[in-house]
């Protein structure tokens, strides 16, 4: 099963503080199991014969055990909740450092969510059941087995009853658990649908309310929450048996102990005070059993979230590092296509077909072409986010899959299309590409990206808070912020991808006229919709449908290339394609 | 909020303690409230099953008195009487049996009365029976009460979802909202569902066995009752400290939980920034915090249990002691000792089980706290009943006026300066300026996202405050930049601005969004299923299907918030023919930033930091020579340098 693969595999660390436990626990059961047993001497020996000396030196003996059963067991807490958390914190740990090797498909396929999920609730589970298990699975079979074997100490021929009462309560619990099991985890996916729900409602709270929609999301949630009531509903109340049933059989045993052991008394086959020891025991075996039911009930849920976790930890990126990178003699910025092809897996139409071109260090390159041309495809090409289906790329005149990727990546600036800003001040933001870089440098990133004016607006400037994604700038702040991001790391290939679409056009253009003098010598990449924005780039590359459809210069493309021409129409009018 | 970016506490710092233990507590048996009736069966039926179960150890006792009342009886002289046998003990030195056997019910020379240990036994099974079908009742009962009160719970958190404004979620970090609508939820239910009923059951079971203990030795059950202090002061003593480490654990949760999602969502930004192991490390310290925070909530209210073990050892060993010398003594059957050991049992395994279940209950009473805090967020102002005669607002013409409106987003730092702006039926408006001018502010003034500070805004001549914010938010079909999509058909999702069109109008605005034939290459056609994210779709293409859900909604106002920006210019053409035969008879705010999609604008309006600065058709502005001359020529700055 994926949870004692999990288990044992993050449980390695502490096989040491895991064995103190062990032994600690089998002490604590066997003194408990060991009090009954004085218990029966302080009758047979004391009480019977009336030797009040036994009774009280006995129950010295009792006190100290007692005691040390108590100790013990504070001990065992201990190290059972430094090993359940300390694990639980292991494996977040390892699921965290394990997404940030993911490749964007390895992302895309787990989602974001899920892996948010899986991070943490899910971890919860698994730590939930291991405090409970820890403790719980190691003392019951001990005291089950040691009741047993006290059991027969006390009285062979009432052992037989154990014979039926086990059993008995094992087959009913099997029962209910082959009940209750699929229905847990049917509990389980429907409460991951209503955290889904909720979520969609907070990331979409705007279009919601835009559509005037909360009815519809209510009546979606209600659905979710009706049907997970439903389930949960009848798994508690299947539970509900468990306990009264449970209790049936135990007392029950109680009284055919009395009967059968009565008549073994009075036929003066067995001490008396031995019967009052055996319902101590009966009852710690039934009750060990009772443990055992409470863990495995938390079973199923930790089961499927270990399932959910272990996924993460096996994914093998899509994408990994060469065995022997080839780190690059002359970090020029030249970035190459070469008869590059890529296609999604598993979809028989090419995104991008037969890309031959190259972006040279110090010029300012473009990509134009209507959506789903594959601008940003070809764009995720260079950092390696995904391979070629054929074809090579190269950064710095080598190829991009013989290269580390923190090697690769240090070569590279890039503003996506949707600018996102961690939580943090603006400063911890700027230096997010270069921790090293000073005030000053920040400045002069800013003022390139035309952000310098709001920022110093802002309160506290390069200390001003910045929230998680950068909601509490504007889009186009945002948008400035990651330019000036990418500016600050000073890498020799700037890749921006279709990310002055949120500027208005004069900032657009003042932008672009101080990175011009900010990039030289570095290559540009620039991805736009805009013709206004590339126009001027030294080479222009006109997708049209994963193809090119034209590289040159604007008056170039608007000599040879039609599609070129049609989007300077259509944009500029008739004049500027003149 | 700049969160964990500070140095690490040391472990010696306490940590916060939980705000009103007490008053969250209450609110949460609050919530019970409407269950009155359901939860007094419970307790009846827990009674009855109580008073069944707790009698059973005095019954089975009195058979072991039978039985040992026969074995004594057994060894004495057959026909002397029981008086008779006393004496003789006495005269033979052995006074501690003798007065022993002066408190038992036996016949010299008689052995065991099968008999009459069978009838005993006989109704200890009964009783034990009865006792089990009362208990699985109440079990029964609980089970359906604590479900609907968690039912209540999940809802009255999504109601909150709708009512709380837009500014809550704006400046909260999503990843804690959901880990409070999530996590904390999912911890309560689990707290209540198994919490509930045990400690109901336990409290019943803890003043049955003590009433029986009482009646069987008042003595013994004085020694036992000693120790009910005890274990309350002991619980309570650790269960306080243990407490805030639970606040804390489940705080803790929260940021990280942020954390997560913050480096999940820029995932590939963090990857090519270097930051990779930065991050790591980051997390590493949060987790450890976490670690640190939920180790001592669990070891602190972990040693509960073996505390309650420890006393009720105790307990044990001082019954067996002072029972042994009161059976020695006469004073005190050999059954009531068995029975009495048995009840003490009982009687500490309830205390126990609240102890053990403190650490859940108190993880559960943390959680409900977060939950509380988030239903107690401040809401949107109440709204006044729209004034009779105002509902049908579809089907007006659709003019808007903004009238000295004032804005700002924190006090101090206004945003909207006085603007005022007056919008005919069917004219279209387009909104222009720098950066951070305001423009997306005004949308969300105009949709009631914000409300205004000062001034009013008039729907048809009826001012917003009239109104209900469902109202104004009816007249208006907006295509924002976000182009959230929630899990589920494409078809349901064009559908989402309006619930009643058929498939054929569906088909229809996808075909004028120009998303029906991207549509239908894709296998499923229009019964594609979004995925969480709507990863499985391009930007342009979300773009289109919110063009087409807008398209759908058709209302009487239009919101084209830099709707095309991800589209590419020669679908952007078609769609551009669409929107105006759209926007024919409707009144539209565009806020575009390639002018040239706004030339045929009735008014274009030029903001700069929160007021109008221009106003006016694209050739009076071009005339006037001012700032939207300067912004239309930039746009074709780059050709000229």
């Amino acid at each position: 099963m994926v949870l004692i693969g999990l288990l044992v595999r993050f449980l390695r660390r502490y096989v040491r503080q895991i064995s103190v436990l062990v032994v600690l626990l089998v002490g604590q059961t066997i003194g408990n199991l060991y009090l009954p047993n004085l218990n029966a001497d302080i009758i047979n020996q004391g009480v019977v014969v009336g030797n009040l000396h036994y009774i009280l030196r006995t129950g010295e003996w009792m006190l100290s055990l007692t005691l040390l059963i108590g100790l013990a067991s504070v001990v065992a807490v201990y190290w059972a909740s430094r090993v359940a958390m300390g694990a639980g914190a292991d494996i977040r740990q390892a699921v965290f450092t394990s997404v940030q090797r993911f490749s964007a498909r390895d992302m895309n396929s787990f989602g974001t969510a899920s892996l948010i999920t899986r991070n943490t609730n899910d971890i919860q589970q698994i730590q939930i059941f291991l405090q409970m298990a820890l403790t719980m699975m190691v003392i019951a079979p001990i005291m089950c087995f040691g009741g047993i074997v006290m059991a027969l100490h006390e009285g062979a021929q009432l052992s037989t009853l154990l014979l039926v009462a086990v059993p008995v309560m094992a087959i009913f619990i099997s029962v209910v658990m082959v009940k209750v099991i699929p229905k847990f985890r049917s509990m389980q996916t429907r409460i991951d649908r209503i955290n889904e729900v909720l979520r969609e409602q907070i990331t979409g709270v705007r279009v919601i309310r835009a559509f005037v929609r909360d009815d519809f999301e209510a009546d979606r949630f209600d659905h979710a929450n009706v049907s997970l009531t439903d389930t949960a509903l009848s798994v508690n109340r299947t539970f509900a048996l468990m306990m009264p049933a449970m209790m049936v059989i135990l007392n029950l045993s109680s009284v055919a102990v009395i009967w059968f052991g009565g008549r073994l008394v009075s036929e003066g086959s067995m001490p008396i005070g031995n019967l009052t020891a055996f319902l101590t025991y009966i009852l710690q075996i039934l009750l060990s059993v009772m443990m055992a039911v409470m863990v495995a009930i938390l079973v199923p849920r930790a089961a499927a979230s270990a399932e959910r976790v272990m996924q993460v930890l096996e994914t093998t990126p899509v994408i990994e590092d060469p065995r022997s990178p080839v780190t690059p003699r002359d970090l020029n910025g030249r970035v190459r296509f070469n008869g590059v092809s890529f296609s999604y897996p598993g979809s028989e139409r090419a995104v991008l077909e037969g890309l031959t071109f190259t972006f040279e260090p110090g010029a300012t390159n473009a990509i134009i072409g209507g959506t789903g041309s594959g601008k940003t495809t070809l764009l995720n090409l260079i950092p390696r986010f995904f391979d070629t289906s054929s074809g090579v790329v190269s950064v710095n005149d080598v190829d991009v899959r013989d290269q580390a990727r923190d090697d690769l990546w240090h070569s590279l600036g890039i503003v996506p299309q949707s600018a996102y800003l961690f939580s943090g001040t603006v400063a911890s933001n700027l230096r997010f590409g270069r921790a090293q870089a000073s005030n000053e440098e920040l400045w002069r990133a800013l003022k390139v990206a035309q952000a310098s004016e709001f920022v110093s607006q802002m309160p506290g400037a390069l200390d001003a808070p910045i929230d998680q994604g950068g909601t509490n700038v504007s889009g186009g702040q945002r948008q400035r912020l990651a330019i000036a991001r990418a500016l600050v790391k000073r890498p020799n290939v700037y890749l921006f991808d279709d990310c002055f679409s949120a500027l208005d056009a004069a900032t657009d253009a003042r932008l672009r006229e101080a990175l011009a003098t900010e990039t030289q010598g570095a290559t540009v990449v620039i991805v736009a919709q805009r013709v206004s924005t590339i126009m001027h780039a030294d080479q222009i590359v006109v997708l049209d449908d994963g193809r090119i459809a034209g590289i040159g210069s604007h008056g170039e493309l608007l000599e040879s290339c039609v599609a070129y021409r049609e989007i300077v129409v259509s944009q500029l009018g008739e004049d500027a394609a003149r | 909020m700049s969160m964990g970016m500070g140095p690490m506490r040391g472990a010696g710092v306490p940590v916060q303690k939980s705000k009103n233990l007490r008053g969250t507590t209450r609110r949460l048996v609050a919530r019970l409230a409407p269950e009155r009736l359901k939860l007094t069966m419970a307790l009846v039926l827990g009674v009855a099953s109580v008073a069944f179960m707790v009698s059973g150890p005095q019954i089975l006792g009195n058979a072991t008195n039978v039985l040992f009342d026969g074995i004594v009886g057994a060894k004495l002289p057959v026909g002397s009487t029981k008086a008779q046998a006393i004496q003789l003990l006495r005269a033979h030195g052995q006074g501690q049996l003798a007065s022993m056997i002066s408190g038992m019910n036996l016949v010299p020379g008689v052995g065991v009365d099968i008999t009459r240990m069978g009838e005993v036994l006989g109704l200890a099974a009964v009783v034990y029976v009865g006792g089990a079908v009362f208990n699985y009742l109440q079990g029964f009962t609980m089970a359906g009460l604590t479900q609907r009160v968690m039912f209540q719970m999940r809802q009255d958190v999504e109601a909150k979802l709708s009512r709380l404004p837009l500014r809550y979620f704006d400046s909260h970090s999503h990843g804690d909202v959901l880990s409070r609508v999530t996590n904390d939820i999912d911890n309560l239910t689990t707290t209540i569902q198994q919490g509930l009923s045990q400690l109901i059951t336990s409290i019943l079971t803890i003043v049955g066995v003590m009433g029986m203990m009482f009646w069987i030795s008042p003595l013994l059950a004085a020694v036992s009752i000693v120790t009910i202090p005890l274990a309350l002061v002991i619980t309570m003593l650790i269960a306080r400290r243990s407490q805030s480490h639970f606040v804390a654990q489940w705080k803790k949760t929260g940021t990280l939980n942020g954390l997560v999602e913050e480096t999940h969502t820029g995932h590939e930004l963090v990857q090519v920034f270097g930051r990779s192991d930065f991050v790591v490390d980051e997390f590493a310290r949060q987790n450890r915090s976490l670690y640190e925070a939920s180790f001592r909530a669990q070891f602190l209210s972990g040693i509960i249990q073996p505390s309650m073990q420890f006393i009720s050892n105790i307990n044990y060993v001082s019954i067996a002691v002072i029972g042994g010398y009161r059976v020695a003594g006469g004073l005190l059957s050999l059954g009531a000792v068995t029975a009495f050991i048995q009840y003490s049992r009982q009687f500490t395994m309830p205390i126990t089980q609240i102890a053990s279940q403190m650490n859940m209950l108190q993880s559960g009473v943390a959680s409900a706290e977060r939950v509380f805090e988030f239903l107690d967020a401040d809401e949107e102002d109440l709204e006044l009943t729209p004034a009779s005669g105002h509902e049908p607002v579809s089907g007006r013409p659709g003019s808007v006026e903004l009238d000295h409106v004032s804005f700002r987003y924190e006090p101090g730092e206004p945003l909207i300066e006085d603007f005022s702006l007056k919008v005919e039926p069917g004219e279209t408006i387009a909104i222009v300026g720098a950066t951070g001018a305001g423009k997306t502010t005004i949308v969300n003034l105009l949709v009631r996202f914000y409300e205004i500070d000062s001034g009013r805004i008039l729907l048809d001549g009826i001012d917003y405050r009239e109104l209900g914010r469902d109202q104004v938010r009816r007249s208006f079909g907006m295509v924002l930049q976000d182009t959230w999509m929630f899990s589920g058909t494409i078809r349901d999702n064009i559908r989402y601005g309006r619930p009643d069109a058929s498939d054929h109008d569906v088909v229809a605005a996808a075909e004028e969004a120009h998303v029906d034939s991207f549509v239908r290459t894709l296998p499923e056609g229009y019964d594609t299923v979004l995925d969480e994210d709507a990863s499985n779709l391009s930007s342009g293409q979300k773009q289109l299907l919110t063009i087409a859900r807008a398209f759908l909604a058709d209302q009487s106002i239009l919101i084209l918030d830099e709707a095309t920006s991800n589209v590419d210019t020669r679908t952007e053409v078609l769609i551009q023919e669409a929107m105006s035969r759209l926007r024919e008879g409707r009144t539209s705010f565009v806020i575009a930033h390639r002018l040239s999609t706004i030339r045929d604008a009735d008014t274009i309006v030029v903001m700069d930091r929160g007021r109008i600065v221009e106003q006016g058709s694209h050739e009076e502005l071009m005339k006037v020579n001012g700032v939207y001359f300067a912004l239309y020529n930039s746009q074709f700055s780059g050709a000229s340098t």
